[in-house]
Parts: C-alpha cells; structure tokens; sequence
C-alpha cells in the first residue's frame, strides 16, 4: 500500500487550503504600491503566508504515512482549485492550455491512484 | 505544499520581454539557473519533511503543534520550502512565466527520484507515469500564449 485513504484526505485537504493562500498573496499583492514594508505589512500578504503555513500543517500530517513518491504529485491538485480561483475572484479567463493542463494534473492523479494497492 | 499562484501575478513584469534589459540572454540563463537550484532545493524540504513527519506525536492538537515546532528536520524543510518559493518569485521578475513554470514541474521528478533512492519507496509503472502525466501538465499551465 502506498499510502492509506486518510493520507490522501489530507493531502487534498492541504492542497485545497494552499490554493486560498495564492489567492491571499495575489489580492494582496494588487494592492502593493512599493517597497518591502508595504508588503510585509499587509494583512491579505499576511493571512496568506498564514494559510501556507496551515496548509503545511495537513501535508505534513499526510506524509507521516505512506510513500511520499506517491503523496507528493497529488499537491499538483493545488493548481486546478488554483485556475478555478483565479478565474472566479480574478477573472482570469481559461484557456485551452489551461484545460489541458488541468485534464493532464488529473489524469496523472487518476495513474497513480490506478497503482495503489 | 502548494505552488501554485495565479497566473497574473509574474504576467506584468513579464510583460517586458526578456530583451528590454540590454543583456538579455545573460538574464534568461541566470534565471534559469535559479529557477533549477529552486528545483533542487524544493525536493530537499520534502526530503526532510518526510523525515521530520515521522516524529510528530498526533497524542493531542497540541502535541502535534509543540512536536512539529521544535522539529529540527521539519522546521529546516519548511525553511528551504520558504525560501525556495522567494527565489522563485524573484526569478520570475526577470524571466517569462511561460520559461519558468515547465521548469519548476522537475520538482516532481526530483522527490520521485530521492524517495525511491533514499526512503526505498517503490516504484511501479502507475506511479511513474502519474508523474510524468503531472508533470506534463504543470508545464501546460505555463505555456500559455496569453501570459506573455
């Protein structure tokens, strides 16, 4: 067994609360005019380091057990919740590289999830 | 452990092209070259999270805090995790996302390979191929007309 079921919660579950904390950094960082300061000091840049640092939190939980060869590439997830964001908050449009990009991340998802057992 | 970052964050400095510097290849192999160290040290953090994972006491919420935060390997993996992240944001001001982002995908390839040579993981066909498969597609992501 390569990894168990929870592990893999977890690790979805950090990659789905990573995916808040790139949002955070770019909403903050929209509203960075100059200098180290301004962007040390603000709270979206802030709350977003804040979320990276939660998110770890889960991913570490998830690797405790199981193979990280196998947990590692599921962070990938992390870009498709990423692109839905972006598009939703930001307004970024999809493109088809987008889609394939996302089509790829979950079809090696889906592989390497064929392989467990 | 996630990297992934709206599109639109690196996109207006990218904007520039690598050519209004004047010394525009010396530019773009620099930041290649940071952008493959940060590969590097990328797979380094996951080596010694994985290590220092396997010393967290899940006992109670705050075991689990207090036995992460005084976590020699975990607390170093975190750090090179952070400053790999800077680098590569400092990169990208310098050099196109389209470049960069395929490259950052080798950090998948690099965990598969420390995990199966110092943690003996196994290696099957399916988990090979997933990561070629995800890799494939994180370099998707970055080669997107629109960005540049």
């Amino acid at each position: 067994m390569s990894a168990t079921t929870s592990s893999i919660v977890l690790v979805i579950v950090a990659s789905f609360i990573g995916s808040f904390g790139a949002v955070l950094l770019k909403a903050g960082s929209m509203r960075v005019k100059n200098g180290i300061r301004d962007m040390i000091f603000n709270p979206r840049i802030l709350l977003g380091c804040v979320t990276y640092v939660l998110s770890s939190f889960f991913f570490i939980l998830a690797i405790r057990q199981g193979e990280l060869s196998f947990l590692y590439p599921m962070v990938a997830l992390s870009y498709v919740w990423t692109l839905l964001w972006s598009r939703l908050f930001f307004g970024e449009p999809f493109t088809r590289n987008k889609f394939a990009g996302i089509a790829l991340i979950l079809a090696g998802v889906a592989l390497l999830n064929a392989g467990r057992g | 452990m996630p990297e992934a970052l709206p599109s639109g964050d690196a996109a207006p400095r990218a904007g520039r092209g690598p050519a209004a510097g004047g010394s525009g290849t010396l530019r773009r192999r620099k930041a290649i070259v940071l952008v493959l160290f940060c590969t590097v040290l990328g797979a380094a953090a996951q080596l010694l999270l994985k290590v220092g994972s396997q010393a967290v006491n899940t006992a109670s919420l705050y075991a689990i805090v207090w036995s992460m935060a005084t976590n020699v390997p975990l607390v170093s993996g975190l750090a090179l995790y952070g400053l790999s992240m800077v680098l590569f944001v400092h990169a990208l001001r310098n050099e196109q996302l389209s470049l960069l982002y395929p490259l950052i995908s080798l950090t998948y390839i690099w965990v598969t390979a420390v995990s199966i040579l110092f943690l003996n993981e196994s290696v099957s066909f399916w988990k090979l191929a997933g990561v070629v498969v995800i890799v494939a597609g994180v370099a998707c992501l970055g080669k997107d007309p629109s960005a540049a």
